[in-house]
This record gives C-alpha cells, sequence and structure tokens, in this order.
C-alpha cells in the first residue's frame, strides 16, 4: 500500500500550509459575461468555478413551466482540463446530474420563485479547475451570481465543506484531503443560521458531526462577509455611474429650458 | 489549536452597528442612496410597509435584492441595480415575435415572461378600424413572422402577470432599416417621448424594456394620417435603400450605445448627442468606439467632463 499523505502534521499544519480551520484564499469577479443577467467567478484556492444566470425568462419548453412559481434550471458543465487527469464527462453523466440536483434543491427554498409564475431561472456552471470543494464552489458562486442578477433571494447561501482526521476536524478541504478522509459539505443561511444543505458521500462518525456542523456554520458567516463585500463593491460602483449619468443629463435639462 | 470566536463576535458586532445606522438613515429625509444587499435587515415591519424587493421576517422589513432603498411616506422598496424590465401599462417596447399562436402572437420582450400580442391589437389592413376576419387569422404570419421586430405598447396584464401588447397607432409596429441593441433595462429613463431623431439622419426608439431600435430617419409626411395607412409598407419586410453615410452613422450610434451601457450610464438623447459630437470632433470611426480606452475617454468626456 503506497504511504498515505499526512493530512494534518504533528505542527499543527496540512499538506498546503494551512491551519486546520483555516479557508483558502477566495476570489470573486461579479463583472458582465456576455448576454447572462448575472455572473460570478469564485475561486477557493485552487478551485475555480463561472457561474452565468438568465432569467427569469419564458420557459423553453411548455412541460417546464410551473403556475405558481418560476422553475430554477441548473446546469454543470465539467470542462475536461478541470482536473488533473484529462477526462471528458458528458452531460448525461450521473454524478454531474446529482451535482446539478443539489444545486437546485439548495435554492430552491432560498429563491423566492412565487414572485415569477411560469418563468425560469436557469443557472449555469462551469467548472473549469478543481481541487476540492466542488459543490461548495458551486453554490456558493451560484449565490452570488443570481444576487447580481437581482433575483430575490431570502439571504445568501454560504457553503463550505468540513472533514475529520481521526478527531480532528478541518474545513475547506483540498482534492487530496477530500480523497483521504470522510467530509460532509454544510450550506447555511447567515441570517437565520438555518442550513439549506447539509450533504455527504462518506461516512462520518455521529460524534463528530455536530462540532462539524457548527464549525461549517462560523465558516459560513465568514464567507458570508467576504460575498456580502464583493457584493456591496459592485453595487455602489453600478449606482455611482448611474448618478453620474443622471447629474449630467439633469444639468443639460436645466440649460435647456 | 485556533477558534473562531474572535470571528463571530466580530460578526455580530459589525451587525449591530449595521442595524443602527440604517435605522438612522431611513428616519432622515435626506435623499442619500442607500445601498443594501439580500438579507440585511432595513426596518420594523411595524412602522413600514414593505414593498418590491423586501420581505418581512420575525416583524422586520428585510432586502431580497442588492440595489438602493427607496422610501415613499411608509412604503419601503429596494430597487434592485440590474433586473429583468418590469413592465408599466402606457410604457413603450421593443420586441421580437418569438411564436406564432392561434389569434396572438408571442413576443420576447426582456421581461420575465413572454408578452403577448393579440390579432385584435394590431392595425388590420384596409382600415384601422374594421372588425377582425376568419381570414386575417390565417395569414397572421403575412402580418408577423417569427424573428420580426417590433415596437409596442403595454395595454394591459394578464392574471399571470403577462403583459399584452398592442400596436394600435402608426408610431407602432414592425421595424425595418436599422439595427437593434441591448442595453439593461435600468438605464433607460422614461421620457416625454421615447422616438427620438438625432441630426445625424437616424432614427432612435428607447424600449423601455431595454432594446434600442437605431434606424435611418425616415421622414414624416410618409406617415402621416388614416389615409396614409398602407399595409404594403407597414408590413414590408425588405428595407429601403441605405446610403453609406446613413450606415455608419447608424454602427456609430450603436457603439456609442454599447459604449455607455458597457460604463453603465443611463441613457438620454442628449447625452447620445453629445457623444456623437464629440466622435465626430475627435475623429472616431465607429469600429474603434468599442475598444475599451476610447470608450473610457468618451465616456470620461461627457459625464465627467461638465
Amino acid at each position: 500500500m503506497a504511504p498515505r499523505i499526512e493530512v494534518l502534521n504533528d505542527g499543527g499544519f496540512r499538506s498546503d500550509g494551512r491551519r486546520q480551520y483555516e479557508l483558502r484564499e477566495i476570489t470573486i469577479d461579479l463583472t458582465q459575461q456576455g448576454a447572462a443577467d448575472g455572473a460570478a467567478t469564485i475561486t477557493h484556492g485552487l478551485t475555480k468555478v463561472m457561474v452565468s444566470v438568465f432569467g427569469p425568462r419564458e420557459a423553453k419548453l411548455r412541460s417546464q413551466t410551473i403556475h405558481d412559481r418560476a422553475n430554477i434550471n441548473v446546469e454543470v458543465t465539467i470542462a475536461a482540463f478541470s482536473t488533473g487527469e484529462r477526462r471528458k464527462r458528458n452531460r448525461g453523466d450521473k454524478r454531474i446530474l446529482e451535482l446539478a440536483a443539489t444545486i437546485k434543491s439548495t435554492f430552491e427554498p432560498v429563491i423566492q420563485t412565487s414572485l415569477y409564475p411560469r418563468s425560469q431561472i436557469d443557472i449555469f456552471v462551469q467548472v473549469l479547475e478543481q481541487d476540492g470543494g466542488l459543490l461548495q464552489a458551486c453554490i456558493n458562486g451560484a449565490t452570488l451570481a443570481l444576487s447580481n442578477a437581482g433575483i430575490p433571494m431570502l439571504d445568501f447561501v454560504c457553503a463550505v465543506t468540513g472533514g475529520v482526521q481521526l478527531t480532528s476536524p478541518m474545513l475547506d478541504l483540498t482534492l487530496l484531503e477530500e480523497n483521504d478522509m470522510p467530509h460532509v459539505t454544510v450550506a447555511i443561511l447567515p441570517k437565520t443560521s438555518k442550513a439549506t444543505l447539509v450533504t455527504m458521500e462518506t461516512r462520518l462518525h455521529v460524534e463528530r458531526f455536530e462540532e462539524i456542523l457548527r464549525l461549517a456554520g462560523e465558516a459560513g458567516n465568514i464567507l458570508h462577509r467576504v460575498f456580502k463585500g464583493a457584493l456591496r463593491n459592485r453595487t455602489t460602483r453600478l449606482v455611482a455611474s448611474m448618478d453620474s449619468g443622471t447629474r449630467v443629463a439633469g444639468e443639460d435639462d436645466a440649460m435647456e429650458s | 489549536m485556533i477558534s473562531f470566536t474572535p470571528f463571530s463576535t466580530l460578526h455580530e458586532a459589525e451587525h449591530e452597528v449595521y442595524n443602527d445606522d440604517e435605522a438612522m438613515d431611513i428616519d432622515d429625509d435626506v435623499q442619500v442612496s442607500k445601498i443594501t444587499l439580500p438579507g440585511e435587515t432595513i426596518t420594523s415591519s411595524q412602522a413600514y410597509m414593505r414593498g418590491h424587493g423586501t420581505y418581512v421576517d420575525n416583524e422586520l422589513v428585510i432586502a431580497s435584492v442588492a440595489g438602493t432603498i427607496e422610501r415613499v411616506n411608509k412604503l419601503v422598496t429596494v430597487r434592485a441595480v440590474s433586473t429583468k424590465y418590469n413592465p408599466e401599462v402606457g410604457d413603450l417596447v421593443v420586441g421580437r415575435i418569438t411564436e406564432v399562436q392561434p389569434r396572438r402572437w408571442k413576443v420576447d420582450a426582456n421581461s420575465r415572461q413572454d408578452a403577448v400580442l393579440m390579432l385584435s391589437s394590431v392595425n388590420l389592413p384596409g382600415g384601422v378600424q374594421r372588425r377582425k376576419l376568419e381570414s386575417d387569422e390565417l395569414q397572421m404570419r403575412t402580418f408577423f413572422e417569427e424573428g420580426d421586430l417590433l415596437v409596442a405598447e403595454v395595454q394591459a396584464f394578464f392574471a399571470d402577470g403577462a403583459m399584452s401588447l398592442h400596436t394600435r397607432s402608426l408610431k407602432y409596429g414592425k421595424l425595418r432599416n436599422g439595427q437593434l441593441v441591448v442595453i439593461p433595462p435600468i438605464l433607460v429613463r422614461r421620457l416625454k417621448s421615447h422616438f427620438t431623431t438625432l441630426p445625424c439622419g437616424v432614427d432612435l426608439i428607447l424600449g423601455l424594456n431595454g432594446y434600442i431600435w437605431v434606424s435611418k430617419h425616415v421622414q414624416e409626411n410618409e406617415q402621416e394620417g388614416e389615409e396614409g395607412f398602407d399595409a404594403e409598407t407597414i408590413y414590408s419586410n425588405r428595407n429601403d435603400p441605405i446610403d453609406e453615410s446613413t450606415r455608419s452613422a447608424i454602427s456609430r450610434v450603436t457603439n456609442i450605445i454599447r459604449a455607455l451601457a458597457a460604463h453603465f450610464v443611463p441613457l438620454t438623447d442628449t447625452l447620445l448627442l453629445e457623444a456623437y459630437e464629440w466622435t465626430v470632433e475627435n475623429d472616431i470611426d465607429a469600429k474603434s468606439l468599442l475598444s475599451e480606452d476610447i470608450s473610457d475617454a468618451l465616456v470620461a468626456s461627457i459625464a465627467g467632463g461638465t
């Protein structure tokens, strides 16, 4: 058996030099992408995800319309070059469909869909680089893109992965760590501290679960601050440029009269 | 071992400060555009009524979109910075036919649902006032086909919020001789007239839904009077001959609109005119307007210069 990597060394550092509860660096880009109504590119360390949101708009298929609320449609594409080993996944891949379904069920209670009957909201997720925490990055990117598109939501959704090595919990796992230890992804609504998603593919000891959930909640609050900062920044910039335009127009009108 | 305690107390502390100055701001009558984000508490629902872009939870009014807080007496609304077009009756919109259905067309108007244009709300050939016949139903595609662009007015709403359009005016109808530009709807303000003619021989239709039609100037007398109504020209699919200079003027205006929209500057006819003069003065052609430094310079000179 090949020697396993040391997930947490004696000095309390992880394989990438982080402490147990340290999150990876986050970068957020909210600039307009093509014709999308809202877009966001988010990186958690070496995981990079690009999300475009379209809508609410007329549903493409009449069978998909719901008479009293909007239908949320999530499509995930994983780039062939996103992993260490080049691998093409096609759209019908079970894992991708499951990922999309998870994202959809995370956002269904958060988006105020009843305001848009018979419409459709499309969330297109492009995975560009993966290094663990894929679901977390997808959910965080989708939150930002949705709020950037002006779609009414109860709150931001902040997702984070947590895992346990023996008895020591860790947050925001890399691919290396994810492969090596049981982990759980938690998405919380920071305002009410409710969890809208808790999911795991591995088995986790029940006595460790509570601690991880609590830590993930706290990490979610940290993410929330980062998201708010990024979105506030963009909103402020847009409002400022709009105001500068109206000021000019207002002066012109005054001159004419 | 690192604990999260310092972080979480910090978070709570920040939150309290936040609520305080927000409560202060909303009571101020000074018009400060206050920015809010989804999930942020605005005020108490006991004292205020919730409007668009907000919801009530635990007797608190909470924002659901990112934008500016607006208050009219006791009504608190949040106006989203970027959002789909929200139609109102009487709005002028530019749209594209997506579907032909029995006695109606479906029109994409950049809204949350496709708009509906009833056969009974268009001008039929052979007189404005006449009953629609079965033969009209059978030849609906001779009036509007899938992909056709049209300008119309919002007439009413259906129960589910979809809008119904009408083109019962000689100003409205099928669009020809030009080009469509799409910009965020919030950048189009309500104006006295949404039909503008620029001195460079270009007609402009500023649809409130963010669709803007830039076309060759048409003489007023060509579309005058009830007798002047001619189904052949109104529903024609053929462009008039457009000369070289008009073509370049159209593309120049289009690219100016694109440059302004990229900098999120609200569009007005005076602003456009100023921008057009600036491009002529500085001898800038339509193509180079799309480059970043030139569009930056354009916006700086017209929005920041005065």
